[in-house]
């Protein structure tokens, strides 16, 4: 299953949508690395909301992706982990290390600015940028 | 009279159909004794209970009330063969008498007593017809087993559902997690940490972190009084959970014992964000909230991150 890589603003976002394979996983690593150059982004976010399972080959992906989009120029943040799965990620040692995961996709968008716009607003707790409706659930 | 219980036997076998009528008709004369005898039959059975000293916290009007009711219900069971009703009384029955502190083995008790009593009631009544006596008992057994049945299991399971519930308001009670700003949560935790406890615990305070949006928590474990590896771990495996989530976890009130212990059996609580007391711990989380919304400190507490 192909992942649809979205563009918004200098942001690349990457919504998981189901499971994926390991080569789907690659296929995604490998296209946002080369969009992230491409379009040149200042930032990426992995939407993994709809993942409630999570095994050591995505988590390396998900690290990889953080650390080849680093050297490519933009950071990387996870966004939309489960309570569940982060709670059975830790259990089984992949903690992601290195790489910023925010609770959801508002969150990361306000965690990219914070560190791409160096001082400008935008921070994490700027409240005028909540949805009315209530921040995005899973 | 081996002979005519054998006979029967082969009657059985080879005419079904023949049978299964005569075993209702059987059923329903039985049931007319069992409701023709029903005053005399009960207060035996209420004499036998207070005799054996069964239901011991009830009155004796009490126990009369319920083994009218018991008795009608089981008369009821045996004359229409469902058990419904009678399930439902029974779950009604435990509900009152739990309380009371009724326990299983009277339950049964008096249930194999009524059994008795009607068993022994059926004997004096065909003690000249042997060979029907024998077809009455046929009819009466299973299904008077069953109902000890149904009464018994449904005993056990009001019980066991009285003790999930109780189990389950202790659990809560015992893990609050408190929103004591925008973004910033406290796990006050008091008392023994089990690893059953420290699960929930966790996953409490995921959910919570989700609900709340919080980007700070502070885990108070001044109410702890020791901690083993296992719990320890326990602990940074629920920091690194929370981070995953976007949470930064800061611990407080390691009292100095725990802190002697962990130090000894060597767990490694490096990554774990820790102050004195709660009342630090939550200043602490405030300056952090604050820094947070300052983008270019931001950058600053990434950054050592950024650079493994």
């Amino acid at each position: 299953m192909e992942v649809p890589i979205l563009r918004q603003g200098q942001y690349l976002i990457a919504s998981i949508q189901s499971a994926l394979t390991d080569a789907d996983l690659s296929h995604l690593r490998e296209a946002l690395i080369a969009q992230v150059g491409r379009s040149r982004c200042r930032g990426v976010i992995v939407d993994v909301t709809a993942l409630d399972v999570m095994d050591s080959f995505a988590v390396r992906t998900l690290r990889d992706i953080a650390h080849m989009a680093r050297l490519r120029g933009a950071e990387t943040v996870i966004v939309g982990i489960q309570p569940d799965v982060a709670f059975a990620m830790v259990q089984l040692g992949l903690t992601l290390k290195g790489v910023a995961t925010v609770l959801d996709l508002e969150e990361g968008l306000a965690f990219l600015d914070g560190r791409t716009k160096g001082g400008l607003g935008g921070g994490a707790f700027d409240k005028s940028r909540r949805p009315p409706s209530g921040p995005p659930r899973g | 009279m081996d002979t005519k219980k054998s006979m029967s036997v082969s009657t059985r076998v080879s005419d079904p159909q023949a049978l299964s009528e005569s075993s209702a008709g059987l059923l329903r004369e039985l049931v007319a004794h069992l409701r023709q005898n029903r005053t005399q039959l009960r207060e035996e059975w209420a004499r036998r209970i207070t005799r054996a000293e069964l239901l011991t916290a009830m009155t004796e009007e009490e126990i009369f009330a319920e083994a009218t009711a018991v008795y009608d219900n089981y008369v009821e069971a045996l004359e229409t063969g469902t058990f419904e009703a009678l399930q439902a009384y029974s779950r009604r029955l435990s509900e009152r008498i739990i309380p009371r502190g009724v326990e299983t083995d009277e339950v049964v008790g008096i249930v194999l007593l009524l059994r008795d009593v009607l068993a022994r009631s059926l004997f004096t009544k065909y003690q000249d017809n042997v060979e029907k006596l024998n077809r009455i008992l046929d009819s009466y057994e299973p299904a008077a087993n069953r109902i000890a049945n149904t009464v018994a299991v449904g005993f056990v399971e009001e019980r066991e559902r009285i003790i999930r519930q109780q189990q389950e308001a202790i659990r809560e009670l015992s893990t609050p997690v408190l929103q004591v700003r925008e973004r910033l949560l406290i796990l006050p935790i008091i008392g023994v940490i089990d690893p059953q406890r420290a699960r929930q615990l966790t996953e409490q305070l995921l959910r919570a972190i989700r609900a709340n949006r919080a980007k700070v928590v502070v885990i108070d474990v001044t109410g702890v009084a020791a901690m083993d590896s296992g719990v320890a771990n326990h602990l940074v495996q629920t920091v690194e959970a929370s981070r995953l989530l976007g949470a930064t976890v800061i611990v407080t009130g390691l009292s100095p014992e725990i802190a002697q212990t962990l130090v000894t059996i060597g767990v490694d609580l490096s990554e774990m964000a820790t102050v004195g007391d709660l009342q630090g711990g939550i200043e602490e989380a405030e300056r952090l909230l604050a820094d947070r919304a300052a983008p270019t400190t931001q950058v600053r507490e990434i950054a050592p991150e950024s650079q493994r």
